[in-house]
């Protein structure tokens, strides 16, 4: 596996599902092959706010926020995650979104600061190297 | 972003999350960044350290839930530490403690905090034990320390902790009987967790404890005679007694002077954990540059870090 990390360099990702959607199963089996390359998973699950899962991401210090989203309600939701970020000085954590999202509305996201949006089809291993990528690359450009 | 240790910590004293958050990070992955953190805050607060053990599934975090609603009700400010354990296989770990106090997440005088056990047996790292150290410093009054504590190794959520409390669940009959050896002889509170589900089992596992500790069978440490408390941490019941006696036990210690051990023991502890690694680290790499001869090149290693730590001492 992707274990390559030494201890003390370990990736930190929080996997959230933001809004009122109980479909986990997506988040939980994404979750579960980042845990298998070697990533520490913080999973927050169902039903959460954004103010939650922003909380839970400075409180962890994550390197990488995955949010899975089935309801329909991801842009007004990741509008309100992405402005929260922004306001606590948290917005160098990168976000990436999975889930039931028209293609039509990918652009609208990213401009607000998505990095990625994961499609149904997504392969696991296309997201575990994208999250470990943008994961390394934050860790690499926080200074103390 | 740059905030320098400095300005985190300052930050930090103010009760900012961000940068409490940030801090915890250079404690959790530079032993000697951690060690400049822990010199530059005050030394002198007065916490309360609270370890919650028991076997996976017993409904810890969900009774640490509670918990931290009647600590927070008092006006108090709470820290969580919780450990989970990472794959021997990837080192990768799915850390899930969070869930069940997401509706913490949000108040102001809460801090949850997720740490991997990254292999070692007692379930502490350095990290996790320089955390507690670092939330009761920064003004945090109750932290909990969270951990299956498996109670086998030498350093192990006992060792940090003022207060024991050991949850366990109705139904595992004779199971009580091996597991005294371990995490049943250690606790300071005991939790028959789950109650709801189980009316008349539960008594007969209140029966089996009570008897063990009358017997003596349970470490009866500083003349502490250990409680039993029934809850349903689902439903909230018992959560109030327990409190109860949470602080009746510490009560006991501040009284008897062992509070004061044993916050000397934790920094014991802490350093001892700190020693470890360091010399770990700096064997693992003895073993990936030579490879030739591992085992003489370790135990030079091992030797020199000895003796110039004697020489220092002796100086």
């Amino acid at each position: 596996m992707t274990g390559v990390d030494t201890e003390t360099q370990r990736i930190k990702v929080l996997v959230a599902k933001l809004g009122l959607d109980g479909h986990d199963r997506g988040a939980k089996v994404v979750a579960r092959a980042l845990k298998d390359a070697g990533l520490e998973v913080i999973y927050t699950g169902i039903r959460q706010t954004p103010e939650q899962v922003v909380e839970a991401a400075i409180q962890e210090d994550v390197d990488v926020i995955g949010v899975s989203i089935l309801s329909g309600a991801h842009l007004t939701l990741m509008e309100r995650l992405m402005s929260l970020l922004r306001e606590y000085g948290a917005d160098d954590i990168p976000v990436y979104l999975g889930g039931t999202i028209p293609i039509p509305d990918i652009p609208r996201l990213k401009e607000m600061g998505v990095k990625d949006v994961f499609l149904p089809g997504t392969s696991l291993k296309a997201i575990v190297e994208k999250v470990l990528e943008a994961g390394r690359e934050r860790r690499g450009r926080v200074r103390w | 972003m740059t905030y320098g240790i400095e300005g985190l910590i300052k930050r930090s004293l103010e009760g900012d999350r961000l940068a409490i958050g940030r801090l915890l990070t250079i404690v959790e992955r530079n032993p000697e960044g951690a060690g400049k953190v822990i010199d530059m805050l005050p030394g002198d607060s007065d916490f309360h350290v609270i370890g919650v053990t028991g076997i996976a599934g017993s409904g810890k975090s969900t009774l640490l839930n509670q918990l931290i609603t009647s600590y927070v009700s008092r006006g108090e400010r709470v820290a969580v530490v919780a450990i989970d354990p990472s794959s021997r296989f990837s080192k990768g770990a799915l850390l899930g403690d969070r869930i069940r106090m997401q509706v913490h997440a949000t108040n102001k005088n809460v801090f949850i905090r997720s740490v991997s056990t990254r292999g070692l047996k007692g379930g502490l790292s350095f990290a996790g034990v320089a955390m507690v150290d670092v939330f009761g410093r920064l003004g945090f009054n109750r932290v909990f320390v969270e951990s299956i504590g498996i109670g086998q190794a030498d350093v192990d959520i006992m060792s940090i902790s003022d207060t024991i409390v050991v949850v366990t669940v109705p139904g595992l009959g004779d199971d009580i009987q091996a597991l005294k050896a371990g995490v049943m002889e250690i606790g300071d509170v005991y939790v028959i967790n789950k109650v709801d589900k189980a009316g008349e089992e539960a008594n007969r596992t209140y029966e089996y404890l009570r008897f063990a500790i009358e017997s003596g069978e349970l470490g009866l440490r500083g003349g502490w005679v250990p409680r039993i408390v029934k809850t349903s941490a689902v439903l909230g019941e018992g959560v109030d007694r327990l409190v109860e006696v949470i602080d009746e036990h510490r009560d006991f210690i501040v009284e008897r002077g062992l509070k004061r051990e044993k916050d000397l023991w934790r920094r014991r502890v802490m350093v001892r954990l700190l020693a470890e690694k360091m010399i770990l680290d700096q064997l693992m790499k003895v073993e990936y540059k030579s490879g030739g001869d591992l085992y003489m090149d370790a135990l030079k290693l091992i030797k020199n870090v000895v003796d110039r730590v004697f020489q220092r001492s002796i100086q």
